[in-house]
């Protein structure tokens, strides 16, 4: 069953002068998939990414998620979505510093609101033990160390369950060790729990550990 | 759009940056201090003003006009557009200042609506004499329970007594500059004479003082029948009515309808105390324009620093954008901070508002014994502090809101790529 697809996408960049970013990109990623899209610096795999997580919506083509029609829908709507089907891990680590790290979790449920204060604070915790952070819950989030920080970032993007998760290079400020460990959550993710990820890497550790790999270069798929 | 999650938010980041949330929050305080202060003082001056002029003198006032120009006889009978009538000289018409039927029209008047009492008064120009030495002055015949329900006299006096007038048929009762320019004290005589020629010695009982210059250097009470007497006249001749309402702003409209219903000259306090009323439209246009100036420089203090804190935060709501917070939700957050900030500032300003209006208001303030002030007037009015608390919200949520609406424009890509 495909979760996501893409096709015939084109993206344009205008500054500083017209530059096609993104030429015909046709692809599709099945449930469960732990989906790796490596390429050099520029080929346009960010920008894929960046199209795939709906907040970019200036392209061409079709984006469909979880069989809904995600092209052309407005803003707000689009932030809904995000929120209920989409996870986020990005390559710094993004957490609100004012926050605790449990707080840092729960806010994405507050906002779906789908589940009681309470409820949330223990599916909060859930996610935290999955990513062994536990005993930080309570601890200011700025007061982390980057790899315990990009962990916290996971616990957040699971919290919601999505359907996708997606990664901008959430190994690429890691040291080998917090590599190791963010690789070993998102298998475990993809394989038991049957959510699919798809990451943009420079890593090619990470890349050769998931099941796919889609390689760009110059704004096409050149292998996949 | 969850509110409560965005007010928590809200709360989190004014909490985690204290002191700038503080220093927005004295803005406000000060500028809404500021309003409660210059409002309340400036509103007691008013009402000072208007209570001194108001209680020296009547809400309506019936008296004949005495007017020496009229039409020729000439000019009554025969106009043409052709010939121009030219008459020298004319002699102006024997005219009483009496007011014709007075007595029943205070009768009639005492029991209108919204009427808080009515006094017949014979005044005349009189000269003092005390030994070689005359003053001009002006003497007025009074019912003195009447008078004393309109003007309050019995607070006015400053020795002897009003009383003396109902029992005394030659007392007088002299405005306290008067007195000492003609060195009289209470039991002394004094002998006036009146334009027509009319004199009478009087006995004065009592020495008033109004605290108003133009009334205590001239003026002198004494029964109706004694200004009758001196006058010449009969006991129906009635010169001026003054007339207090229940609501000082009534007179207007009711010195109209009197006018047309008896067909008589009426003057209301309003004509007779322009300058009064002129000077208050002045000073509240003169408070409005500093405390709007001060609320507007607060209004830029919490702009700079909503535009500030929106661009310190730019990564924070490119998380929140990315996990699924829409524009609403952004805007909610920020607004939601400029919010706090003026209720949380508003409300200090209005208590320190408070504070600084009472102490002027106990202030001791020394004007001389003519003016019954012995502290700064300061007026305490709840509407004033709703006003202030009102305009300091305002202007913390337009102050708010433009940085917010930049905030929710913030496109999330561009930040989080980096």
């Amino acid at each position: 069953m495909n979760v996501l697809s893409a096709s015939h996408i084109n993206k344009y960049f205008f500054e500083p002068e017209k530059f096609q970013v993104l030429q015909d990109v046709n692809f599709e990623v099945k449930k469960g998939e732990f989906l790796s899209i490596i390429g050099k610096s520029g080929c346009g795999k960010s920008t894929l990414l960046y199209i795939l997580s709906t907040m970019d919506t200036d392209y061409e083509g079709l984006l469909e998620v979880n069989g809904q029609r995600l092209t052309g829908l407005p803003q707000d709507t689009l932030a809904a979505f995000r929120n209920e089907h989409l996870g986020f891990v990005f390559q710094f680590h993004f957490l609100l510093p004012e926050f605790t790290v449990l707080q840092n979790v729960m806010l994405p449920a507050l906002k779906l609101g789908k589940y009681s204060n309470k409820e949330i604070e223990e599916r909060a915790y859930e996610k935290l033990r999955l990513v062994n952070m536990t005993e930080h819950a309570r601890k200011q989030s700025s007061k982390l160390s980057g790899g315990q920080q990009q962990r916290v970032a996971i616990a957040r993007a699971l919290i919601n369950d999505p359907a996708i998760i997606m990664g901008d290079e959430p190994t690429g400020n890691l040291d080998k060790a917090n590599s190791g460990l963010v690789f070993d959550i998102f298998r475990q993710i993809s394989h038991e729990n049957g959510q699919t990820i798809i990451t943009v890497t420079h890593d090619p550790d990470f890349a050769n550990g998931s099941d796919r790999i889609i390689e760009m270069s110059d704004g096409r798929i050149v292998r996949h | 759009m969850n509110l409560k999650l965005s007010f928590q938010i809200a709360k989190t980041h004014l909490l985690a940056k204290k002191r700038q949330t503080l220093v927005a929050m004295l803005g406000v305080t000060f500028g809404i201090a500021m309003f409660i202060v210059m409002i309340s003082f400036m509103q007691g001056v008013n009402q000072f003003l208007e209570d001194s002029a108001l209680d020296a003198s009547p809400h309506v006032r019936i008296y004949n006009e005495v007017n020496t120009q009229r039409p020729s006889i000439l000019d009554q009978n025969r106009t043409s557009d052709s010939s121009v009538n030219v008459v020298y000289h004319q002699k102006p018409k024997q005219q009483l200042p009496r007011i014709k039927n007075g007595l029943q029209m205070v009768r009639l008047i005492e029991k209108m609506k919204g009427v808080l009492g009515v006094s017949p008064e014979v005044s005349s120009q009189a000269f003092f004499n005390n030994g070689p030495i005359q003053i001009s002055g002006s003497m007025a015949g009074i019912d003195y329970p009447r008078e004393n329900r309109l003007y309050n006299l019995d607070s006015r006096i400053k020795s002897g007594s009003f009383q003396a007038l109902l029992t005394n048929p030659k007392g007088i009762v002299v405005g306290a500059n008067l007195a000492k320019k003609l060195n009289v004290n209470v039991g002394d005589k004094v002998s006036v004479t009146t334009p027509t020629g009319g004199n009478l010695t009087l006995r004065v009982v009592g020495i008033f003082g109004f605290g108003i210059g133009t009334i205590d250097n001239i003026r002198c009470y004494t029964s109706i029948s004694t200004v009758q007497e001196i006058l010449g006249k009969d006991a129906s001749y009635i010169t001026d009515i003054h007339i207090k309402m229940t609501d000082p702003l009534l007179a207007l409209d009711f010195a109209q309808t009197l006018q047309k219903q008896f067909d008589i000259h009426t003057e209301d306090w309003g004509t007779a105390n322009q300058a009064i009323l002129a000077g208050k439209k002045i000073r509240n246009v003169m408070t409005f324009v500093i405390s709007m100036t001060l609320l507007v420089v607060a209004g830029f203090g919490i702009y700079n620093i909503m535009n500030m804190n929106v661009i310190n935060k730019l990564k924070d709501i490119a998380i929140l954008k990315a996990t699924g917070f829409g524009s609403k939700d952004v805007v909610a957050v920020f607004l939601l901070q400029a919010i706090i900030i003026g209720i949380l500032g508003g409300l200090l300003g209005l208590l320190i508002g408070f504070g600084i209006s009472y102490a002027l208001s106990i202030t001791p303030f020394e004007t001389g014994d003519m003016i019954s002030l012995k502290t700064f007037p300061v007026l305490f009015e709840t509407q004033y502090y709703l006003m202030g608390l009102a305009f300091g919200v305002i202007t913390t949520i337009l102050a708010g809101y433009f940085p917010s609406r930049k905030a929710a424009k913030i496109d999330p890509v561009a930040i989080l790529r980096g």
